[in-house]
């Protein structure tokens, strides 16, 4: 069953990849890049990583790549390019000779981590196991908390939740990332907004010296 | 089976019983919205009529209530037109795109079981399960997910006929889907702080005994909802996307025959979701009095449906009432009413439940959280005014230049 799930999920990634890089058309990639996102976000299920998931299907799928194409569409981009003028020389060959360098690194060293060439007890987060404190099966905080307030009461048939298991990461040992994560986000947000505000008066270049107008001009 | 998860008739594994119940399940819900949908559309066309003094729909069957079926078997055999200029293969996908979203909502939905008295289990020859399609551990974050999903049928349906105003219409509505679904999501996790938990199970079983999110969160995450949910759905008075004074027929201007027809059922099928949803989070779902003993699992769908009811009529009654938003105003509303005051409100009942916890006296809290927010929301209301003026004076200026100008090349 899982490799059956993984199998298809695994072909709609790389078909979807193939899809955005071969497809001509803007918009043709845009999708196949939502499919690619889809099958991870069911990748994701399958690890039982439920809000990783769903997070994925929010944001990437839900907004990132919707402003993809809401700006393919306003800008009417969505002609096919033409591939035969090379902007800059040699760029094609070199693309090629990077990318093919990345995935032989990539590959080797996933073989040499997951037989245990780099010192075996890590996961992949590079945070040795032995730390990862043991999680209740119930509450899913992490067993030397519980009775401090921390843990949450829990009944029925619940099984442990990862939601949980990520929401205390990201607030006890992660939280200096997070919010750093935010804080960036926000800057960026802010600084989308003075770009766009600066090109709206960017129209009055024409006219740049607004007190006086330019004395020729009058002449 | 992890992926269709809290069902506690999965947990002794997953054998011919479990998979009988599921395909059961499956078929009842699509059965039961596809009926919901049909009768839906009656409703709305009658209560329209109603309301505007006229008769409405009343030759096909009794009151007209077969209406639907006959539009539906008409659009069915009508002509199947592809604009020549359109992008042939995502104007096939986009009406399935809209479609499929619809429904999967409709899976974590809990439509009954008795949260009263008991844990909102049913037991079915033996077998003990939730009178829900799935309760996945995501529950509603699934929403919230299908609803930015729908935004792509929408988009490529506009995008895709290659045509102005289907496009115009398109644009329109990916970036007002965009915008409410930030309100939408910062209102919903008000009652994810209440309850503690994704799943909508436990959203409604913790609500039971008539503590409904309504209430305990306070009315304002409803109201955001109610507001941000219509705007989601495109139903008037938020429906610029297919404004017909000024784009035809908005993104499906090109779309016919059955086609069109799946958009209609998609939209109304949306309708229904959602107003589900809506009972769901806020109004404790199938949560009610048990009148009859013994038959305590019908008195929740008995319930569910009466409220489900309310807001299918209140749609309408928006839908009759209130005139179209412009296009500046509603995005005013999104980004500068309903964000800020759902951000605000999440933080205040954050504060409260902190205080709560710490066993910090309840009314210092309330003064000093209510006082932070009120601050901001002086800043903020500052900084829009600001920011209105200095675009105004901008515009004031540019046009006094360009007299200027004209006047010195003169």
């Amino acid at each position: 069953m899982e490799i059956a799930v993984f199998a298809v999920c695994a072909a709609i990634v790389i078909g979807g990849a193939l899809g955005v890089i071969v497809t001509r058309h803007p918009v043709h990639a845009a999708l196949s890049l939502v499919a690619t996102l889809f099958g991870i976000a069911v990748l994701f299920l399958t690890l039982d990583a439920q809000f990783l998931a769903a997070v994925q299907v929010i944001v990437y799928a839900g907004a990132i790549v919707v402003l993809f194409l809401f700006v393919i569409m306003l800008l009417g981009v969505d002609r096919v390019e033409n591939l035969r003028t090379e902007p800059l020389g040699g760029q094609r060959p070199l693309a090629a000779g990077i990318g093919v360098a990345v995935l032989v690194l990539a590959l080797l060293f996933t073989i040499a981590a997951s037989s245990g060439g780099f010192g075996g007890d890590t996961v992949a987060t590079g945070r040795p196991a032995a730390v990862a404190p043991e999680f209740d099966s119930c509450t899913a905080v992490p067993k030397a908390l519980e009775g401090s307030g921390a843990a949450v009461a829990c009944d029925g048939p619940e099984p442990i939740s990862n939601i949980r298991q990520v929401a205390w990461w990201v607030f006890t040992d992660y939280v200096w990332a997070f919010q750093l994560t935010g804080l960036l986000l926000t800057v960026a947000v802010v600084g989308a907004v003075v770009l766009a505000r600066q090109r709206g008066g960017a129209d009055d270049e024409t006219g740049e010296p607004v007190p006086d107008p330019a004395p020729e001009a009058v002449g | 089976m992890n992926v269709l998860a809290l069902d506690p008739a999965y947990i002794g594994g997953f054998g011919l019983d479990e998979a009988l119940i599921l395909i059961v399940k499956v078929v009842a819900a699509f059965a039961m919205l596809m009926v919901a949908v049909m009768l839906m559309i009656w409703f709305e066309r009658k209560l329209i009529g109603d309301m505007q003094n006229r008769i409405g729909p009343a030759l096909a069957g009794p009151w007209g209530i077969l209406q639907t079926m006959a539009d539906g078997i008409k659009l069915f055999f009508k002509e199947d037109l592809v604009p020549a200029r359109s992008d042939r293969f995502v104007f096939k996908l986009a009406p399935y795109l809209s479609l499929v979203p619809a429904f999967l909502v409709f899976t974590v939905v809990p439509v009954g079981g008795n949260f009263t008295t008991g844990d909102g289990t049913v037991s079915w020859w033996g077998n003990t399960t939730y009178l829900q399609v799935a309760d996945p551990h995501i529950g509603i974050l699934l929403v919230l997910a299908m609803s930015s999903m729908a935004v792509y049928g929408v988009m490529l349906a506009g995008w895709s006929s290659g045509s102005k105003y289907p496009l115009l219409g398109s644009v329109r509505a990916s970036a007002q889907m965009v915008s409410y679904e930030a309100a939408l999501g910062l209102s919903l996790a008000a009652v994810l702080l209440q309850s503690g938990s994704l799943s909508t199970h436990d959203i409604v079983a913790d609500q039971s005994g008539y503590d409904w999110n309504l209430w305990v969160t306070g009315i304002v995450p409803f109201v955001v909802f109610l507001i941000a949910v219509t705007a989601e759905l495109n139903r008037p008075p938020f429906d610029m996307v297919e404004a017909e004074q000024e784009l035809v027929g908005g993104f499906h201007t090109e779309y016919s025959s059955i086609r069109f027809a799946l958009f209609f059922l998609a939209e109304f099928m949306n309708v229904i979701t959602m107003s589900a949803i809506i009972v769901t989070l806020f109004l404790g779902g199938p949560d009610g009095p048990i009148l009859v003993e013994g038959v305590d699992w019908l008195w929740g769908i008995i319930w569910f449906f009466l409220k489900l009811m309310v807001f299918l009529f209140v749609f309408v009654w928006l839908r009759a009432t209130l005139p179209r938003l412009r296009y500046d105003q509603l995005m005013d509303m999104g980004w500068k009413v309903l964000i800020p005051l759902s951000l605000g409100w999440l933080l205040f009942l954050g504060a409260l439940s902190i205080g709560r916890d710490r066993g910090w006296s309840e009314a210092v809290v309330i003064v000093v959280s209510v006082a932070a927010l009120a601050t901001g929301g002086l800043v903020l209301r500052t900084a829009v005014r600001a920011g209105r003026a200095q675009r105004q004076a901008d515009e004031a200026g540019e046009t006094a230049d360009r007299a200027t100008q004209g006047g010195g090349r003169r």
